[in-house]
């Protein structure tokens, strides 16, 4: 157990910690972006360089600018006085502890963990490109596909609803109704 | 088939048709009814003196066509109606709807006045359609359909003046005493059918009245030893004297003259009173099956009925109910005739004084009319000079009725009648009771009509009441007037001639000069020297034997009783009308009993009627105590078992099926809980399976 | 002593912690952030797996974690939007009061 990998620990899970647990949404983001980046620090040395740039990449550079973005949009919503934990916090509290015990607890009872360290391999971008373009490019034209499902999917979905949909008869009668003379016959 | 014999019930559809329409009119409507009933009963008469032609073209005699139509299905059996034309039908519908049409003429005058006309004629031609009906009919249950609404029509004629309490009695009274014979009747017809299977009359052999059937029930004995026919034909014959009013049910007939006396004339006296003769006469064959027995019982009713209510009639000083007892007693001659003589002998009598009957109403009526409505004979007199044409008549009416030798029919059917009792073997007794009710009818004729005609006028329209208290002192009479009130007497009328009696109009005069006539005219057809009547008939003439001598003895009696007659009340005109009757002078209280009409009234009114309420007494205490008891008792054990049964229901069944709605809904409820719509309760849920698979894997590897 | 269990009891805590984020915040974003810290969790594990496995060269886990990471992008992008979606609708992104499938 090097110290390097105690120190990325102990700011991972901290940061993490912070990331649900702060009361200011965008404290909670700048957390989050922490903890990210203690993972791609952790991949780093666990000798998987190119996940780790791809960590850092993906997630401190895009996803979370995208987190931020959506809580600017959604500011109005929180107001200072509003709880900040649902109502029934402390059984999620709870399941969440339950949840860890049975992990570590699984952890603790293996017995097929691997005893020894095996080198280190020396893996370079050009085979994970090889690996990629050959063996798994099916799966990456589908997740090419993915994501562009994805990126269409998400404009649609937070895409402005329209105020007045003219294509929609119903609602369109209903709103001409009462004032249409052609419509309405004076008794 | 004849066009006559299919379009035979167009004699009766005609009058009924004119009935319905007239019903519907307004009540002003006044020419219309009167047009309506006239047309229709002119449509019937001329249609019935085609059927008459017909069948004597076709050799009268035995002719007789049936028309039969199915009328419905009950179980396997088809109820067949239809009618017949045969000499008796045929004469029977040229009679009442001669007659008929002869009074619905005179009605046009007679109840000129009163406002509910419409009202008359449309029951007057709904009487005459039933009358005509039961002629024609083939089946006794369509005759005694008609039967049933001849009766209606006399009832509600009778009380057509229903406003007047004695009329409205009168009205039920006849309608119940003819109901008691009808019982009988209807039973007897059921008796019939159980027996022959059929109801029709003539069936081309299959019918009741038939050889067959009729040979099947001679010879079958009911459990007194008394053959089936005997006793059908007993209880047929127990409707025509109810029908008839012959002793004991004749109470009725004497109280119909509360209707108007057109009513009186046609119905109680010249038509529906024939029906009860006409009956027996329709059924002769079962009358005369078996032993005969029938045959001596209807000659023994009719005799005493005869001489019993020729004796009441003397004494009767109402001249509709001197005539009505008149009536009585020649329907008591008719069945004589019938029970002795047969069909054509009692059908002749039925004929001739059917007009000469109906020309004597009509006649007392135009009396009753040019008097102001006053019917007490000793409140008139004199009336010849005033009422020539209706004085004229009425004579010619008495004496057809007294059996006046040679002109009259009256003479040779009554005649015919005494010539049958006499050649009668069981009994001589009939004939010599007919003899003196001979006698009797020609002198309370004569008592009649010198009360009414000769002498001086006693008419004195303002001692009404005084005539009335007298007539409560008489006692038992006093209902005999009829009052002015149901007629609308307009003030014209009485100012134009005063307190003098006046001759009746055209309209009135004109059917009395014809019924005039035709009491004379029919003589010429059954008389034994001729006897075309009873050969059309089928009867046969019998011995002609001590036919002078029959003759020359009720010549001889209808002069004595003339003489009397005349004698006692023509001789010596009566000064007063509240001089006492010559015959009060007679010992032993006799007058008084005649004139009580021998207390049947009384008798029955202690007897039956006294009977009757205290038996309904009995009923009505048995219903309020022992039967509503019982009904109590019943109801409240069903209540009580519903109540258990209720209880069983809502507490075992109910409740079991309760419960079990109540818990699946409980726990539906539970589960709809779990479906909050909280995204993170649903990520709750997750984590804990996730949390159980995990330990099932860690120990399901171990 | 390999330093995988350490590896593996951080990867733990950080499912953990993502879980009870998920699980008590009422704040759909955060909801959100709890669930990529769980995705993160899993790719630890995936890497650390990799790392001391026999066979490195095979490039599974990371090849895995590759796709796990598009994915997981693909999955911010559509999540978040709905949580716009949502505010826009409801104009709120309180999870509590965005009940509206309650049976």
């Amino acid at each position: 157990m090097s110290f390097s990998f105690s120190l990325i620990a102990a700011v991972t899970a901290a940061a993490a910690v912070a990331a649900v647990g702060m009361r200011n949404l965008v404290h909670c983001v700048l957390a989050l972006t922490l903890a990210f980046a203690g993972l791609a620090a952790a991949y780093l040395q666990l000798g998987a360089q190119f996940v780790g740039f791809v960590q850092i990449l993906v997630y401190v550079g895009a996803v979370a600018i995208l987190i931020v973005f959506a809580i600017l949009l959604t500011r109005g919503s929180e107001s200072a006085n509003t709880p900040m934990l649902s109502k029934g916090w402390i059984s999620g509290v709870l399941i969440a502890v339950l949840v860890l015990g049975v992990l570590i607890y699984a952890l603790a009872s293996s017995s097929a963990l691997p005893r020894g360290i095996p080198p280190a391999p020396d893996i370079a971008v050009r085979q994970v490109g090889d690996a990629l373009m050959r063996r798994f490019v099916l799966p990456l034209e589908i997740v090419g596909l993915l994501l562009t499902a994805a990126l269409i999917g998400g404009v649609i979905i937070a895409m402005q609803e329209p105020k007045k949909p003219a294509a929609s008869p119903e609602q369109g009668r209903a709103q001409r109704g009462p004032t249409d003379p052609t419509t309405h016959s004076h008794p | 088939m004849s066009w006559i014999l299919k379009n035979l019930w167009l004699i009766a559809a005609l009058p009924m048709l004119a009935a319905g329409l007239t019903a519907l009119a307004p009540r002003r409507r006044r020419r219309f009814a009167a047009s309506a009933a006239i047309a229709s009963i002119t449509g019937s008469l001329l249609l019935s003196l085609c059927a008459l032609s017909h069948t004597m073209l076709s050799g009268g005699g035995r002719a007789r066509e049936v028309f039969s139509f199915p009328w419905f299905q009950f179980g396997t059996d088809w109820l067949t109606l239809g009618w017949v034309l045969d000499p008796l039908s045929a004469l029977m519908l040229v009679m009442v709807s001669f007659v008929g049409l002869l009074i619905f003429i005179y009605s046009i005058g007679y109840m000129a006045k009163d406002e509910n006309f419409t009202r008359f004629f449309c029951f007057l031609s709904l009487f005459a359609g039933a009358m005509l009906g039961l002629v024609i009919s083939n089946s006794l249950l369509l005759l005694f359909m008609c039967w049933e609404l001849v009766g209606l029509t006399s009832y509600l004629l009778i009380g057509f003046w229903y406003h007047k309490p004695s009329a409205a009695a009168a009205a039920k009274k006849a309608f119940i005493t003819t109901r008691i014979g009808d019982i009988a009747f209807l039973i007897g017809l059921v008796w019939l059918y159980a027996q022959s299977g059929t109801l029709l009359c003539y069936d081309a052999g299959r019918g009741c009245l038939e050889t067959t059937a009729l040979g099947a029930m001679a010879g079958q004995l009911t459990t007194f030893g008394v053959p089936v026919a005997v006793a059908i034909s007993l209880l047929i014959f127990c409707g025509a004297m109810g029908k008839s009013g012959q002793v004991p049910l004749h109470v009725w007939l004497p109280d119909a003259m509360e209707g108007p006396t057109p009513v009186s004339a046609l119905i109680h006296a010249a038509t529906m009173v024939a029906a009860g003769v006409f009956l027996v006469a329709r059924v002769f064959p079962l009358m005369a099956a078996g032993t005969g027995t029938t045959l001596t019982v209807i000659t023994w009713v009719g005799a005493i009925t005869a001489i019993f209510a020729a004796g009441v009639a003397v004494a009767q000083t109402d001249i509709k109910r001197i005539l009505a007892y008149s009536t009585v007693s020649q329907l008591g001659y008719m069945m004589m005739g019938l029970g002795t003589g047969g069909v054509a002998v009692g059908m002749f009598h039925l004929i001739t004084h059917a007009f000469f009957k109906a020309l004597l109403f009509l006649g007392a009526g135009s009396v009753i009319h040019g008097c102001h409505e006053e019917q007490d004979v000793r409140c008139m007199g004199g009336l010849r000079k005033w009422m020539p044409v209706t004085f004229a008549t009425y004579s010619i009416g008495m004496l057809s009725l007294s059996g006046f030798p040679l002109l009259f029919s009256g003479f040779w059917s009554k005649d015919a009648i005494l010539h049958a009792a006499h050649n009668w073997t069981p009994s001589s007794v009939p004939f010599f009771l007919g003899l003196a009710g001979a006698f009797l009818t020609a002198f309370y004729m004569t008592r009649q009509v010198a009360l009414v005609f000769f002498g001086n006028c006693r008419l004195n329209l303002g001692r009404t009441s005084s005539s009335e208290q007298r007539m409560v002192e008489h006692g038992g009479i006093a209902e005999d007037r009829v009052g002015n009130a149901g007629k609308l007497q307009a003030p014209s009328h009485q100012s134009d001639h005063g307190a003098e009696p006046h001759e009746s109009p055209a309209i009135m005069t004109a059917p009395l000069v014809i019924l005039a006539i035709f009491s004379i005219a029919p003589a010429a057809i059954g008389t034994p020297f001729w006897p075309w009547f009873q050969k059309f008939l089928g009867g046969e003439t019998g011995p002609a034997a001590g036919i002078w001598g029959i003759m020359l003895a009720s010549s001889a009696v209808v002069f004595a009783g003339l003489g009397a007659g005349w004698w006692l009340y023509g001789r010596k005109p009566v000064e007063t009308s509240e001089a006492p009757d010559v015959l009060e002078r007679l010992p032993a209280d006799l007058f008084v009993i005649l004139r009580n009409k021998f207390w049947f009234d009384e008798i029955y009114d202690r007897s039956i009627v006294a009977f009757t309420l205290w038996w309904s007494r009995a009923c009505n205490w048995l219903d309020a105590w022992v039967w509503n008891g019982l009904v109590q008792l019943t109801a409240f054990a069903v209540l009580g078992l519903s109540w258990l049964n209720r209880a069983c229901d809502e507490y075992v069944v109910n409740l079991g099926f309760d419960e079990g709605c109540n818990e699946l809904r409980r726990g539906g409820r539970g589960v709809s809980r779990l479906q909050d719509g909280q995204v993170q309760h649903y990520l709750r849920a997750i984590g804990l399976a996730l949390a159980a698979l995990g330990l099932m894997l860690i120990w399901g590897c171990k | 002593m390999s330093p995988l269990p350490g590896y593996l009891v951080l990867s733990s805590f950080l499912f953990a912690i993502g879980l009870a984020g998920a699980l008590i915040r009422r704040n759909a974003i955060l909801v959100l952030v709890g669930i990529e810290l769980m995705l993160n969790a899993a790719n630890l594990n995936f890497i650390a797996f990799w790392r001391f496995s026999e066979h490195p060269e095979a490039l599974t886990g990371i090849l895995f974690v590759i796709f796990s990471i598009a994915v997981a992008a693909a999955e911010a992008a559509v999540g978040l939007a709905l949580v716009i979606s949502i505010y826009r609708h409801y104009k709120t992104t309180n999870l509590d009061q965005v009940n509206r499938l309650q049976g």
